[in-house]
């Protein structure tokens, strides 16, 4: 509560003290009684006065200081004193609690975004300077201690340390840094300091791109905001029109009708019609909803993009990058070639597991030693496979052959490690093999001894993501790839998708994303899921276009409607998920506030209900679907 | 170019949305937007028309809410 508050409610508390007097001490005199009612309603409701008054004068009558102090001064023409001063009390109290309540909301929603760096030390040649983030230049050195925020992107020149980048990333476990590293902002240095060279201005460092994005977001607006900013404009007019008439007709009309009794009514009726509950809730729910998601590290662009999410009905995948890990890593090691030697060596028992190891292993490391001064990425995947240092005093005659392979002398012995084409070049009687990625045949002294396969791997919760997208009624889980037939259908297989699209070119993939667009029903929409690097055209041609792995790439923020900031698709079922929750509690609150609205309005106008039921129309309604908001910030795994 | 503003006691996110349909038929605006939850205004405005709009923006603000004050975001 802020100093503005309490001095508003020292001044209600002492209104209110008043007006008890008045009320229970017997008084006699008439003149002190109305002087008591008065100074209380001055001290109650003065403000408010004031307020209509002045926004009359700027041109604004109807807003809702005037409907109260048109409602309040009315009571009290009609002598009706603690009423008028009571409703005035209530609405004041109402008033107070529903801005602590938007007070403490945007409290707790600065405090989920709280990942805005307050300074840099920066290191000069007489030492580190502290100073504003904005001022860093790209190339200065920065030093980022322990629990410190990292201000600017930047690379580690020095320094081991972890990263907390949980409030990036929603992902809880610290992650290493070495020199060379990059580090974004907005993320926390766990224990040792790092000094780094700072790659990106203020301006374009993450942090500044996430919030600006997240605090922008509310530009583009959901239906059910669109809804009320027009239910709003109309409604008031038309509500102000209703009483007028209630006011004046029946009297009129109707013989022996009471002109008090129905400006009363007409006065009950002005109060309940305050749009305020929608006006101020939703927009709440939407922001909560960005912020709780944004916390989970889903950036969603705007609330329109929730509504499209909620009624998702065709997830669209690519392949690369968002299903599978976009690495290539060695799935299969085998010396088929080689087994012969088992055979000959055990001729009774048969080859067990263990020789098995022994001689894949060996492939590996002859093979790891062939490839060792080769760059391409095939090389580095078998070098990374092999894991252990090589010796490079046993490697002579490297020859690498672009576009088939390597051949060289390891330890004595040649090795042939390519294609099928180096294998048929060299006349290497191989066997031909219908697998999944890219084959590495290995030859040693002429003989066929297997081969490697490495292949882009699935991630962990490739297959789990589409279970559960499966669980959350959508329809259909489609993958688009470039690769090849077998590799892509195995992949479906696998996942368990429902269509599989393969061999196309960038500009095809537009193709079928239109054609699958035809297939959602009206209400329902298509998601697509991209690693926002090449397929830009699809992410906007989708009706919520998924950029995974957002962190630090710029394009990916760029195209897409949602980023995700890990490279983990099981957010995309929570990001569902969060989306079912906002619409589920934006409906909640609409269906909810018109509906009291509407019943009181009715019940005001036969006179069944007076002002008192009239403030909770209007402040207690605002009140509970402030509070019902509240729960978009909450956000459960 | 882009100006960032605080609107310093921003209390009726009717009255948010109301400035931003005003400040967008302001000439020379190119987008802007009234953020009612962290109570900013950005607006993107031609350079040159920007000191003027700025007055303008001042003035519709008053005029919706008077006790909301503008006030640079730095």
């Amino acid at each position: 509560m802020n100093d503005n508050m309490r001095k508003d409610l020292m001044r209600i508390i002492a209104g209110a003290i008043l007006l008890l007097a008045a009320l229970l001490i017997d008084i006699d005199q008439d003149w002190l009684k109305l002087a008591l009612f008065l100074t209380s309603y001055i001290l109650v409701g003065g403000d408010i006065v004031l307020k209509a008054i002045r926004n009359i004068i700027r041109g604004k009558v109807f807003d809702e200081n005037f409907l109260m102090a048109l409602a309040t001064i009315g009571a009290m023409i009609i002598s009706e004193y603690p009423e008028g001063i009571a409703v005035m009390l209530l609405y004041q109290i109402g008033e107070l609690f529903q801005s602590y309540a938007v007070d403490k909301s945007r409290k707790s929603i600065a405090d989920l975004m709280d990942i805005r760096p307050d300074y840099a030390n920066v290191k000069k040649d007489d030492g580190l300077i502290r100073i504003s983030p904005e001022d860093v230049k790209v190339g200065d050195t920065i030093v980022i201690k322990p629990g410190e925020r990292v201000p600017l992107d930047a690379r580690v020149i020095e320094g081991v340390s972890m990263l907390d980048t949980s409030a990036l990333t929603g992902e809880s476990l610290p992650r290493e840094l070495e020199p060379g590293d990059e580090i974004l902002s907005g993320c926390i240095n766990v224990n040792g300091v790092i000094t780094a060279k700072v790659t990106k201005e203020y301006e374009e460092s993450t942090v500044s791109k996430i919030l600006d994005l997240v605090e922008n977001a509310s530009s583009k607006k959901s239906r059910s905001e669109q809804f009320i900013t027009r239910f709003a404009r109309y409604y008031t007019p038309v509500v102000v029109m209703l009483a007028l008439l209630l006011a004046l007709l029946p009297p009129l009309l109707i013989k022996g009708a009471n002109f008090n009794e129905w400006t009363y009514r007409a006065l009950s009726f002005l109060v309940v019609s305050c749009p305020c509950a929608l006006v101020i809730s939703i927009p709440l729910t939407f922001f909560s909803g960005i912020g709780g998601a944004s916390k989970k590290g889903i950036l969603v662009k705007g609330s329109n993009y929730f509504e499209a999410l909620a009624n998702a009905e065709i997830m669209v995948f690519d392949k690369t990058g968002t299903l599978t890990k976009g690495v290539f890593e060695v799935q299969e090691i085998n010396p088929k070639g080689m087994m012969g030697r088992i055979y000959n060596e055990e001729d009774k028992e048969g080859p067990n597991v263990e020789r098995i190891n022994e001689i894949s292993e060996e492939l590996l490391e002859l093979t790891a030693h062939a490839e060792s001064l080769s760059t391409h990425p095939i090389s580095r995947s078998i070098l990374k496979a092999y894991g252990k240092d090589i010796d490079q005093s046993i490697v002579s005659d490297t020859n690498e052959i672009a576009g088939h392979g390597i051949e060289a002398v390891v330890r004595g012995k040649k090795i042939i490690a390519g294609n099928t084409k180096l294998m048929k070049l060299r006349g290497i009687d191989y066997t031909a093999e219908e697998l999944i990625g890219t084959v590495v045949h290995v030859a040693i002294d002429g003989q066929y001894a297997g081969y490697i396969l490495i292949a882009d791997e699935l991630k962990k919760d490739a297959a789990e993501t589409i279970k559960k997208l499966k669980a959350t009624s959508i329809k259909q889980n489609v993958m688009l790839t470039g690769d090849n037939q077998s590799v892509g259908e195995k992949i479906g297989r696998t996942l368990g998708l429902d269509k599989v699209f393969t061999e196309l070119l960038p500009a095809d993939k537009v193709d079928k994303l239109e054609d699958l667009l035809t297939l959602t029903s009206d209400k329902g929409k298509l998601v697509y899921v991209g690693d926002g690097i090449n397929d830009a055209p699809v992410l906007a041609r989708a009706d919520v276009g998924i950029a995974m792995g957002g962190l630090g790439s710029d394009a990916a923020i760029e195209a897409a409607d949602v980023v995700i900031m890990t490279d983990e698709p099981s957010k995309i079922p929570v990001a569902i998920k969060i989306a079912r929750k906002i619409i589920g509690i934006a409906n909640q609150n609409i269906i909810f506030a018109i509906g009291v609205k509407i019943a009181l309005l009715i019940l005001s106008a036969l006179g069944i209900t007076g002002l008192w039921m009239a403030i909770f129309g209007d402040v207690g309604v605002t009140i509970i679907a402030v509070i019902n908001s509240f729960r978009a910030l909450k956000i459960k795994d | 170019m882009k100006k960032r503003f605080i609107l310093e006691g921003l209390g009726c996110a009717n009255c948010a949305s109301k400035m931003e349909t005003a400040i967008n038929k302001l000439n020379g605006v190119k987008e802007v937007s009234v953020n009612f939850m962290t109570q900013k205004l950005t607006v993107e405005a031609d350079e040159d028309r920007m000191p003027s709009l700025i007055t303008e923006i001042e003035k519709i603000v008053k005029k919706i809410e008077p006790d909301t004050r503008v006030v640079p975001s730095k």
